[in-house]
């Protein structure tokens, strides 16, 4: 019985790594950072993720606190980096910004995520 | 011609665009409401229709009352059959060790389970799931435990995480909760003149997102394996509600770590009886957890009702 099991468990294990795998895409990194205060304002938000991003249903907005966009409306995948979505941004003054994405990996799985960053108080 | 030509094309991707979005609608398996992932928990229900498998949850159980100890090798498969429902498999082998007596080793209950996502509240983190579990009688060996009789078991179980708290509050939003509330209902009163007791079985498992801190708080600095952790500590508890002596409360508390990857978790709890009668010691389980969604999402990871 123990044998039976552990050749189950090897052979999935082996399945599961032969196959060419895709997932559901988490937020590895941000630029500025998750939570982050910069001294002066950036060009552009930049996140990139664990997969691939199906281009067609992915998106980033930019925020202030009073709830209007900040950024430029153009949001994009880079062709050389496919899990990378940026998006530029309008000038801003010091205050607080909030980025909300929505992504979907190229295998279908959504995604979505908020996070803040500061202006001019670090 | 040109006009008929860009119609026809438009008309083309509109419904390529239009299927897609179905399919991705369709596609929110897992743990998720909103931003906040939730793991599968080793020791309470999870509170979302999923297509995932614990292949194996290997576990050795404290010592009980008797001094009588259990091994198990479980493997649990849950499988979606439409976007809010879905069904679960599960089978223990067991070895029962006793003081005096020859170990024993055997099948426990084949227990089958039916669930329904009631809600997934996005912008508050929220689920609710109700389930109908049946630890089904006569499919095991008795001497490891297996009952005769067919036990019933009706759940609400549910999850919040708290990311929706104000962002002046950082290090609170990563906490989550997840809980189960059920009873257990057995066909038939007696066994060998020995009361089958009705329970109500409630159990929780309170979480600390290191994933969350990461992608939604703050990015304090870390990367995988340690960003793709979450610590937590899991209670559960059954009291018999009938056919049984007052205060027969059993339980356990189990803290431990999940690491959650792209296609599998592995986790590890602590077994802490949670008194006298539940045993004393110290236990243990690991569990290694698939999702099958992101291993298979265009085949079997999908939901039955979306395979042809």
């Amino acid at each position: 019985m123990d044998r039976l099991i552990m050749t189950f468990v090897v052979g999935v294990v082996a399945l599961g790594t032969a196959l060419p795998l895709q997932a559901h895409a988490f937020l590895d990194h941000a630029s500025p950072p998750v939570g982050s205060s910069v001294p002066a304002s950036p060009p552009i938000v930049a996140l990139w993720f664990t997969q691939d991003l199906e281009p067609a249903f992915s998106s980033v907005t930019v925020t202030n606190e009073a709830g209007q966009r900040v950024d430029l409306g153009n949001a994009r995948i880079p062709q050389d980096s496919p899990a990378e979505l940026r998006i530029g941004l309008k000038p801003l003054p010091p205050g607080s910004y909030l980025v909300s994405w929505h992504v979907v990996s190229v295998d279908t799985h959504p995604t979505e995520g908020t996070f803040t960053f500061e202006v001019g108080r670090g | 011609m040109l006009s008929t030509a860009y119609n026809s094309r438009r008309a083309q991707l509109t419904l390529a665009a239009t299927l897609m979005i179905i399919e991705i609608d369709n596609a929110l398996a897992h743990g998720f409401a909103g931003e906040r992932f939730f793991p599968a928990t080793i020791l309470t229900d999870d509170p979302f229709v999923a297509d995932e498998m614990s292949l194996p949850e290997v576990s050795l159980n404290p010592p009980g009352p008797d001094g009588s100890q259990q091994t198990g090798i479980l493997i649990d498969l849950s499988k979606r059959i439409t976007p809010d429902t879905d069904f679960t498999i599960s089978n223990e082998w067991r070895r029962l060790r006793a003081p005096g007596f020859t170990s024993v080793g055997g099948l426990g209950p084949l227990q089958t389970g039916g669930q329904y996502q009631l809600f997934v509240d996005g912008p508050h983190q929220a689920l609710g799931l109700l389930g109908l579990n049946v630890t089904w009688g006569h499919t095991g060996r008795a001497t490891v435990g297996a009952p005769d009789f067919t036990t019933l078991s009706p759940t609400f179980d549910f999850g919040k995480g708290f990311g929706d708290l104000p962002r002046s509050l950082p290090f609170l939003r990563p906490f989550a909760i997840t809980g189960n509330l059920g009873f257990d209902f057995p066909t038939q009163a007696t066994t060998a003149g020995v009361p089958n007791p009705n329970n109500f079985n409630y159990g929780f498992a309170f979480e600390y997102s290191f994933p969350y801190i990461q992608c939604c708080v703050k990015d304090i600095g870390l990367r995988p394996p340690f960003s793709q952790l979450i610590p937590l500590v899991e209670v559960a508890f059954t009291t018999p509600i009938s056919r049984a002596p007052a205060n027969q409360t059993t339980g356990t508390i189990q803290p431990g770590i999940i690491w959650a990857g792209p296609y599998f978790q592995i986790g590890a709890e602590a077994i802490i009886p949670a008194n006298r009668l539940t045993g004393h010691g110290y236990g243990g389980v690991i569990q290694l957890h698939f999702y099958l969604d992101d291993i298979f999402p265009r085949s079997i990871g999908k939901p039955i009702s979306e395979w042809w």
